[in-house]
């Protein structure tokens, strides 16, 4: 790995301009490599690129490696990484910004589902203002293995039984003024 | 009386609605008045802000908006709402050009946010506000002899939190506040994997487990946390760690308000009790 990241072709260096231009990602610059964030990282070890390699990747241009990866897509967002940087650069945000550039280029792994559990996320929040869950939930199984459902089954049979899983999304007033909203917020380059 | 724009967000109505239904009487109680933000929207929430960025925040900044008229506080008591709003709060601060944008995109609906809410999670409200001695002051059924272990999760105390990011305290305080015995634990704040537990289920079983094994070890006889998805991972998968790794866990983990409302003599039925997977009713008896 490390002799590929040495040997990284001059054409792909605005890979660190791109994430430098998401908010969040500018701080990178910063990074002295010591490791604190991926020894912070409870889920680490499942990175095909843990979080320190993943910024040494940013650096050297390997775009398409790292977006096309599993790595970004197992942060929890706990900020353990962000607390502990001795050089406050937000690690959680930097895997943010590359999750974001993942998404656009079309590159998110198959292999993990976070990537549509996500999209199923927005589509649910844009669509009725308020995240329905079980719908979420049900779309993330049909998009992705319906029969993993199944072991998950009995927690939602517990959450409907303890009368935690409306089975009717709820829908804010204000849906038309917030759809203007989140258009003209994506017509002046959100998607970009 | 103080008073506080309420924003509940979206779990504390559907998957966590123990959550929502137990912070009114409990608010009542200690004095606080809770004006639900009016036609509050999705805060935005972590997988938007991965998904896109400057709609997330659009998102976010239409409740802002709404709750800057009020001229009040807004509390949540979600941790992830209160990371997300506040985030979007910073972002406006810090970066004009982006600030700039979301002007525009809110302008389309004739809102306005000049950045002026101060965003504030439920327990720093707990906390700061009411105070440990001013809930305490307010106990009528002291949980005297209960072992709780107080599971912070991550987004109450970091990146930006009121309390120690690593080895937190104030729900601890709360917890003696209301004569109940507070739990010396290592993972209070460590991660439960949050809505992992979705698409990559074994990754974030491996983590509860580790958090209920460490409660139990240390003789919790229950759990409190504020957060949604930290309480559906502890609770609602509990038996699926049990199966998945041969344990044998009966721990109930209640929301930190369902805890201070039974100490506040509050009934079980308006605390929603009976909306937890794993029943709290054998440890809680004595004190209803």
């Amino acid at each position: 790995m490390a002799e590929t990241m040495v040997k990284a072709p001059d054409v792909e260096v605005s890979f660190m301009d791109e994430v430098c231009s998401i908010p969040g990602g500018e701080a990178i610059h910063s990074c002295i490599q010591c490791g604190m964030c991926t020894g912070s990282c409870p889920t680490a070890s499942k990175w095909d690129y843990p979080p320190r390699k993943a910024i040494a990747m940013v650096r050297a241009g390997l775009r398409q490696e790292l977006l096309s990866s599993n790595s970004m897509w197992f942060c929890a967002s706990c900020y353990t990484c962000t607390v502990r940087c001795p050089r406050d650069i937000k690690p959680a945000d930097i895997m943010h910004a590359l999750e974001i550039l993942a998404i656009r280029s079309g590159l998110s792994t198959k292999r993990n589902r976070t990537p549509v559990m996500y999209k199923c996320f927005v589509d649910s929040a844009r669509s009725n203002g308020r995240v329905y869950e079980l719908g979420m939930m049900l779309k993330l199984f049909l998009k992705t293995n319906p029969f993993s459902a199944l072991k998950l089954a009995p927690v939602g049979l517990g959450l409907f039984l303890h009368k935690r899983l409306p089975l009717r999304p709820t829908r804010i007033k204000g849906i038309g003024e917030l759809k203007a909203i989140l258009d003209k917020a994506r017509a002046l380059g959100g998607a970009k | 009386m103080k008073y506080y724009s309420y924003y509940p967000g979206c779990s504390a109505e559907a998957t966590a609605s123990p959550l929502g239904i137990s912070v009114l009487p409990v608010a009542k109680a200690l004095d606080m008045e809770l004006a639900e933000l009016e036609d509050w929207n999705c805060c935005g929430s972590t997988p938007y802000w991965s998904v896109d960025k400057l709609e997330a925040a659009a998102m976010a900044a239409r409740n802002l908006a709404l709750a800057e008229k009020t001229g009040l506080d807004l509390v949540t008591p979600c941790s992830n709402c209160f990371v997300v709003l506040h985030l979007a709060n910073n972002h406006f601060k810090e970066l004009p050009r982006f600030k700039e944008k979301v002007d525009e995109a809110l302008a389309a609906a004739k809102l306005k946010y000049s950045g002026g809410v101060r965003v504030r999670h439920l327990v720093e409200v707990l906390y700061t506000d009411i105070t440990p001695e001013g809930i305490g002051a307010k106990v009528t059924k002291p949980l005297k002899e209960l072992k709780v272990a107080s599971y912070y999760g991550c987004q109450l105390v970091r990146p930006d939190g009121f309390d120690d990011p690593e080895c937190p305290h104030s729900l601890d305080e709360i917890v003696t506040s209301l004569g109940a015995e507070a739990v010396s634990w290592e993972m209070k704040a460590r991660c439960c994997g949050s809505s992992l537990v979705m698409p990559e289920p074994d990754v974030a079983l491996e983590l509860i487990n580790k958090i209920l094994r460490n409660a139990q070890e240390n003789g919790a006889q229950c759990l409190i946390t504020p957060c949604p998805l930290c309480q559906i991972n502890l609770d609602a998968y509990q038996s699926v760690v049990n199966s998945k790794f041969k344990t044998k866990y009966n721990l109930p983990v209640l929301f930190a308000t369902q805890l201070i409302g039974v100490a506040l003599g509050i009934p079980a039925d308006d605390l929603a009790l009976s909306g937890n997977i794993v029943s709290p009713m054998r440890v809680l008896a004595p004190y209803l």
